[in-house]
């Protein structure tokens, strides 16, 4: 009940916050459950009365110890004194009375949200209703002396409608055809036509994304692609088909869970796959998947229960009665889900869960033939054959005879020009020591002992007087190569020599544009080893005779110090120099070994079937097979599967959130404060899902529909539909929420049925039109005193347009595609993955059919407040920016859309100029321009046209002819009106 | 016109109580020159801020604060007491003290050491004030930048761009009052939510100049279109738009038309201030500036051009400095001295440009990060580089311009820097400091929201006297 407290005095009065913000801060933490230090919790009602005489600050205890100058009795206890603000604000507050301190009885009341809804009768009210919902907000309206608005007249209505149910306009034909029905039901009727059509799914389809953090791509820093457009089609037609909230619910969650579950309700799965899914080098297995664990409880409890338990999984919910306990219960029902962990290279892993494969009968018979084969050949590439061993001890002969071929360059003279010191050795070694500048360039001179030369190779060894041991200098023992240079002395002239190859060891080679020709990593013992780059030459050059040889070797990469710390280099003639460095430098000591193991035996001959020429045909066959599975195309889903087992789900609570401090192990259970599990439900995923659409649910359904309600009108009932707590705002009109909640239940979850009693009440009916007076009375339209009139969300901009200009493609569902932008947004790092424009229809899909990527999303959109969809989102901010405008003017997508809707315009709208514009209009607005505004835009394409005429250049690339450009520029002046971009 | 105005005033402002400055900033919404100092509570020392976010967390122990007897204990684990209940964003079990591989000499007045990684930032050390004892709430990335920014580590809350222009408006009118400006690898882990308006009119958001192509996304008219013709259309949209609002009396459609008339404003402003190729030679020397580049240094002298124009606030990230060695292009040896390299010369120069053009008495330079790193190594996976995990207990910043004391120290930490020893300041206490330069009383700027007065400082916030002045 404590913890109450704190909410009910938020509750009571807002301006306690900040006086709770203090106590939070400085005080709560040591009087608290825990340690109650003095005996005293100043996180409860009880312990706050002690120390609190309401309106006098100068006799309460709290004051008194906050603001003592004795520094053993002064709190905070040990540490600095509150500043003279926050003591303001304590005193301020208490001498105000301690407003928000509630009634000891205030406490015992529970929150209504947490308070199962009871159906109200409508009110009686003196206005006209049309059904239960215009009582209710009729009886609010009246209580301040106001009444509905009259009803929008029918263009607006048809548009409306159009808008709030399909997300597209209506076309001029729908339009005259409903405002000339003179039938009384005639806008029930245009209700129903527009519910049962296919683009009321691609509509409601989106708030629900934005809701499931739907997206084409894993999020963070890598951003791959994933294949998850089945589940956002899922959605789509499940609302179309009126699936009922609760099976649209149980499905999401544990769809696989169903007895004899289908595809479908596999995939609806996807609904907690949607989850991002970390990639990154060195990210902890665990860790990311406890994050996946933390977004599906954090994402559940939002969206079917308007709360936030994000601070549960750290501690006790300070406002809400919410526990940790309760946060790891409801993880645990999550983590029965199947998943395996792979392991790649030295540090990396990643678990994957269950991916649902939707190959047709021809893919799935494709894809078993070339398994088969490409199966049969990496058989042969494995298997060892006496043949192949002969091969093999052939090439090791050669290899090794390759080795002997190379004469160490013994240097006459070395040097280094930045400062280090270079020694050489007997042995031809060279050792850098002293200063190690940033950069550093060596230059060896010494004489070439060949008839001709093919290659030159540099060999890079550890050295003890290298810090880790080297082979680097830097602070590692790394090194890298910026670039080499090669001379020979012709006649005493020195003549540049080019080599064609550069083959390497080990280590990255030719990263030419960040001067890191040749890089390697040599920080951990166990890469510490020699290792060789080889130069070549295609052809081998002639040798006079002994000839002098220059080479400088340049370190200028922006890495520090990085300079060779012990090196040779030495020259062959011998016809293939690259036979020494294929071997990988980890491979030479075995090649070279005299004795081998086991183990080294293996790995020698499998390394060797990789190079064996023998091996050549059936290696590139199999690549080939490879490559036509992959374009076979078969797609997939990511869904749910849950590890058979008989406990029942079970996890760990981590002290202060952390995923790897596990405490005390919790099995899966519904928040202790609300309705218990059904009778019938098991204690796992399924269960979950009936609970949450369980009739005992006292959020569920107000939730729900609370978030329908804002599509509406812009404005939620519970303001904060994201947050049904204490914290959160309390309704506007509980009796409307209520009402509407236990409507939607008794309905059996019909979700048209809710849609369409919205938008046939007078409430929706409304014209939003607003006078002064009314703006004075109910600025915000909180009290629903006209029509709603906002902003349309950023994919409602895209398709209206598209819509308007009769480019737009109607085609539902299907893998996302990649309409134009701008070059540039997917340059981002850790990824070279390319924006390929979509051609044909797939260029003008409606916007939910964007690709998604995370880390880069479309930029129109995004300028329109689009979500990121790394997160579960409930509510979109809605901004008017000028980049909103510039977007619609100018971005290329938008400025094609003009011109399309410019030739529509000529080719639809008759003879006259008046016929032209007027089509035009009504495709953006749904209405005939009014006299007043028909003749402005009359007079101004007719001066448009004049000034082309005179700059025909312009002209020609803005719309081919005068006339045209003209055109194009009043459908851009129309598709940039506020009254195109706005639901009226 | 005016009673609309006057209408959208009191759409947004309505609810007076509480308002504070704020509705003095409203001709900003109605497209009216707004002059400075309006709505300032007290006379201002400065009347721009240019912020140079070093998104990632730069490693204080490196640069700024240097810990001898870091070195001294260079390798040995780290004493228990420091560390026990510590939560670290990479750190496991006992890390071992990891002293500075990079030296550090005595510069200017003050006996003040600078590390050999930031030369030039050494030759203006007796202008800028340094805060040792920088403290903040969180060791995340996403969250301490949005803290540092919005004063809160949850998305919603105004940024401190958002709420000086709310407070104060712009000089100038073609121009955003709020400009961000990105450089390094991505943008930072906060994202938009680092300049996010929150829950003032989005008027007030941070407007950010893209990387490449247009400054600013889709600025450019379509291909071959003029400026002329676009003003004549946006003429006809205007008297459409007009006509429609004395129709409906929406106020928003005011709005509207007024961010149209931005948009076209900017379109002549934007280009002409981002084009820096026609500064002289001495100029692109000084910065080390490359035309064309995105960079650091070009966006250090976009930002004198932006403060020359009147811009209030403009926000530099400059993302990279997330040392925390689990690779050697991600450490304190490699990596930290690429950013330096990227980044002193040009914070210096700009230091110096604003001062030779006497702007720098009237314009707020602030260098610094979202949290500081820790005195150990990190040593993630075993990894063999070296680095320094997240910390929040104590950083360094640095600042100069208008009303602050030129050449101070404020704070003290530990000998190994890991806690702070004397002057702790917290992110409401600069954020405070800051706003009572540009003449603002930090708990009267403020913004009724879902029924309570909201400030940048919330409820804390003390002044940094020793700052001042």
């Amino acid at each position: 009940m404590t913890r109450l407290f704190f909410l009910v005095l938020i509750g009571a009065a807002g301006h306690a916050q900040p006086v709770l913000d203090v106590l939070k801060e400085s005080c709560v933490g040591c009087h608290n459950e825990k340690q109650q230090a003095g005996k005293l919790r100043l996180d409860t009602l009880a312990g706050l009365t002690k120390v609190v005489v309401p309106g006098k600050s100068a006799q309460s205890l709290l004051l008194e110890r906050l603001t003592t100058a004795d520094p053993k009795s002064r709190m905070p206890m040990g540490g600095p004194a509150l500043g003279a603000a926050k003591i303001e604000i304590i005193r301020k507050w208490v001498d105000a009375g301690a407003p928000g301190m509630p009634a000891a009885s205030e406490l015992a009341k529970k929150h209504w949200a947490y308070a199962k809804a009871v159906k109200p009768t409508a009110p009686a009210v003196k206005g006209t209703v049309r059904n239960a919902i215009d009582a209710f907000v009729l009886a609010r309206l009246e209580k301040q002396g106001l009444s509905f608005s009259p009803e929008a007249s029918r263009e607006t209505l048809i548009r409306r409608a159009s808008l709030d149910l399909t997300g597209l306009p209506p076309s001029p034909k729908e339009v005259s055809e409903f405002v000339s029905d003179g039938r009384p039901d005639a806008y029930e009727r245009l209700v129903d036509r527009l519910l049962a059509s296919p683009h009321f799914g691609e509509r409601w389809a989106r708030p629900w994304l934005d809701l499931a953090r739907y997206a084409d791509t894993n999020g963070y820093e890598k951003d791959r692609r994933r294949t998850m457009f089945k589940y956002r089609d899922w959605v789509i037609n499940a609302l179309n088909r009126n699936m009922p909230f609760d099976q649209f619910t149980i499905e999401q969650i544990a769809g696989d869970m169903l007895p004899g579950a289908t595809n479908d309700q596999k995939i609806a799965t996807g609904f907690h796959r949607n989850t991002m899914f970390n990639e990154e080098g060195g990210v902890d297995k665990e860790e990311a998947h406890f994050e996946v664990l933390v977004d599906r409880v954090n994402t559940t409890a939002t969206v079917w229960l308007g709360t936030s338990l994000t601070c549960t999984q750290c501690h006790n919910h300070k406002y809400d009665p919410f526990t940790q306990r309760d946060y790891y219960s409801m993880m645990a029902f999550f983590s029965g889900v199947r998943k395996q962990v792979q392991e790649y290279g030295d540090t990396s892993q990643k678990f994957t869960e269950p991916q649902l494969d939707l190959a047709t009968a021809d893919q799935e018979k494709r894809r078993a033939e070339l398994n088969a084969k490409i199966a049969a050949l990496d058989k042969k590439l494995k298997a060892s054959t006496p043949e192949l061993e002969a091969e093999q001890a052939a090439w090791e002969q050669k290899t090794l005879a390759a080795f002997a071929e190379w004469k160490t360059l013994r240097p006459s003279s070395v040097k280094a020009l930045h400062g280090a010191t270079l020694t050489a050795g007997e042995d031809g070694a060279i050792v850098a020591s002293g200063q190690n500048p940033q950069r550093e360039t060596y230059v060896i001179e010494g004489s070439l002992q060949l008839d001709q030369l093919s290659g030159l190779r540099f060999e890079v060894m550890p050295h003890k007087s290298l810090p880790r041991n080297g082979p680097g200098r830097d602070i590692y023992g790394n090194f890298i190569l910026s670039a080499v240079h090669v001379e020979l002395n012709v006649n005493g002239k020195w003549e540049p020599l080019e080599f064609q190859r550069i083959l390497p060891d080990d280590g990255r080679i030719d990263d030419r544009k960040n001067r890191q020709l040749w890089t390697v990593d040599a920080s951990r013992d166990d890469v510490r080893m020699p290792r060789q780059l080889v130069f070549a030459l295609s052809t081998p050059h002639k040798l006079p005779g002994a000839t002098t040889v220059r080479i400088t070797a340049e370190q200028n990469s922006d890495f520090v110090g990085q300079s060779m710390g012990h090196f040779r280099v030495s020259a062959t003639g011998a016809t293939d120099p690259s036979l020494v460095v294929k071997p990988r430098a980890k491979l030479r000591p075995v090649l070279e070994a005299k004795a081998r193991t086991d183990a080294q035996k293996r790995e020698l001959a499998d390394f060797y079937r990789s190079i064996a020429p023998s091996l050549n045909a059936a290696r590139s066959e199999s690549r080939q097979l490879k490559g036509e599975l992959d374009r076979l195309g078969i797609v997939s889903a990511l869904v749910m599967g849950e590890s058979p087992g008989y406990e029942r789900p079970f996890d760990f609570i981590r002290a202060r959130g952390g995923f790897a401090a596990k405490a005390e192990k919790v099995y899966a259970s519904v928040p202790a404060s609300l309705h218990p599990l059904p009778e019938d439900a098991m204690p796992n995923r399924l269960g979950l899902a009936r609970w949450l659409v369980s009739k005992d649910n006292p959020l569920t359904a107000r939730v729900t529909i609370n978030r329908i309600w804002e599509q509406y009108f812009g404005r939620a009932i519970v303001e904060t539909p994201e947050d049904f707590g204490l914290q959160g705002l309390p309704p506007t009109n509980p009796e409307l929420l209520d009402w509407l909640a236990t409507e939607f239940m008794d309905r059996g979850w019909d979700m048209k049925a809710m849609h369409r009693l919205i938008v046939t009440s007078a409430a929706y009916r409304q014209t939003s039109r607003v006078t002064p007076a009314l703006l004075q009375a109910d600025p915000y339209n909180r009290l629903i005193s006209r029509g709603a009139r906002f902003r349309m969300e950023a994919e409602m901009i895209r398709d209206a347009t598209l819509a308007a200009s009769g480019l737009l493609s109607r085609k539902v569902g299907g893998p996302s595609v990649f309409p134009p932008q701008p070059p540039g947004v997917w340059d981002i790092p850790y990824s070279d993955d390319q924006w390929i424009e979509s051609t044909g229809e797939d260029k003008f899909r409606r916007g939910l059919y964007t690709f998604v990527r995370r880390s880069a999303l479309y930029p129109s959109m995004v300028n329109f407040d689009a979500t990121s969809r790394e997160f579960c989102t409930v509510k979109r901010i809605r901004t008017n920016t000028p980049l909103q405008a510039l977007t619609t003017l100018n971005d290329p997508a938008f400025f094609e859309t003009a011109q399309a809707l410019a030739k529509r315009m000529l080719a639809e709208g008759g003879e006259s100029d008046r016929g032209k514009i007027e089509l035009g209009f009504r495709l953006v607005a749904a209405r005939a321009p009014k006299p007043v505004e028909l003749d402005r835009m009359l007079s101004w394409r007719a001066k448009e046209a004049e000034y082309f005429a005179a700059h025909p250049d312009e002209a020609k690339k803005i719309g081919g002819s005068a006339d045209g450009a003209s055109w194009t520029m009043l459908a851009n002046v129309l598709l940039n009106l506020d009254e195109t971009l706005t639901k009226e | 016109m005016e009673r609309w105005n006057q209408i959208t005033r009191r759409h947004f402002f309505g609810q007076s109580a509480g308002f504070g400055i704020g509705s003095l900033a409203l001709p900003a919404l109605s497209n009216e020159r707004l002059l400075a100092q309006q709505g300032t509570h007290h006379k201002p020392k400065a009347k721009n801020i240019i912020f140079l976010f070093m998104a990632g967390a730069p490693s204080q122990l490196d640069l700024f604060d240097h810990k001898p007897k870091l070195n001294q204990y260079d390798g040995q684990p780290c004493p228990e007491e420091l560390i026990k209940g510590e939560r670290f964003a990479f750190i496991k079990g006992v890390p071992k003290l990891l002293g500075t591989p990079h030296s550090f000499r005595k510069v200017g007045g003050n006996g003040l050491e600078l590390s050999n990684l930031v030369p030039n930032l050494a030759t203006i050390v007796d202008d800028i004030a340094f805060v040792k004892s920088m403290h903040t709430t969180q060791f995340n990335h996403a969250p301490a930048q949005i803290f540092m920014n919005t004063g809160h580590q949850v998305p919603v809350r105004p940024s401190m761009g958002s709420w000086l222009t709310y407070g104060l408006g712009s000089e100038n009118k073609d121009l955003p009052g709020f400009v961000v400006l990105l450089s390094g690898k991505n943008a930072p882990d906060g994202g938009k939510s680092c300049w996010s308006s929150g829950f003032l009119p989005s008027s007030y958001q941070g407007v950010e100049f893209r990387r490449q192509g247009d400054p600013v996304l889709f600025l450019s008219n379509p291909e071959g279109m003029t400026r002329e013709t676009r003003r004549r259309s946006l003429d006809l949209a205007r008297d459409l738009n007009t006509a429609h609002q004395a129709d409906v009396g929406d106020p928003e459609i005011a709005s509207r038309i007024s961010a149209y008339e931005l948009a076209y404003k900017m379109q002549m402003s934007v280009p002409e201030l981002a084009e820096i190729a026609g500064e002289p030679k001495h100029i692109h020397e000084l910065y080390g500036t490359e035309p064309g580049k995105n960079s650091f240094a070009n966006n250090c002298l976009l930002a004198r051009r932006l403060v020359e124009r009147g811009v209030r606030m403009i926000q530099l990230y400059h993302r990279g400095w997330d040392t925390h060695g689990a690779s050697n292009d991600e450490d304190i040896v490699n990596k930290l001295t690429f950013l330096c390299r990227e980044t002193d010369r040009a914070a210096a120069a700009l230091i110096k440009d604003l001062k030779q053009r006497g702007l720098l008495d009237s314009t707020i330079v602030v260098w610094g990060g979202e949290f500081g790193r820790t005195p150990m190594n990190e040593a993630r996976s075993g990894s063999k580089f070296l680095g320094r995990d997240h910390h929040a207990r104590a950083f360094t910043m640095w600042m100069a311009g208008g009303g602050l004391k030129p050449g101070v120290v404020v704070g003290r930490t530990d000998d190994v820097g890991y806690n702070i020893a004397e002057d702790p300041v917290s992110v409401h206490d600069l954020h405070a400091t800051l706003l009572h330069l540009m003449g603002i009383d930090h708990t009267k700027l403020t913004f009724r929201f879902q029924g309570r007065d909201f400030r940048l400082t919330d409820v804390h916030g003390e002044l940094v006297r020793k700052l001042l002045a």
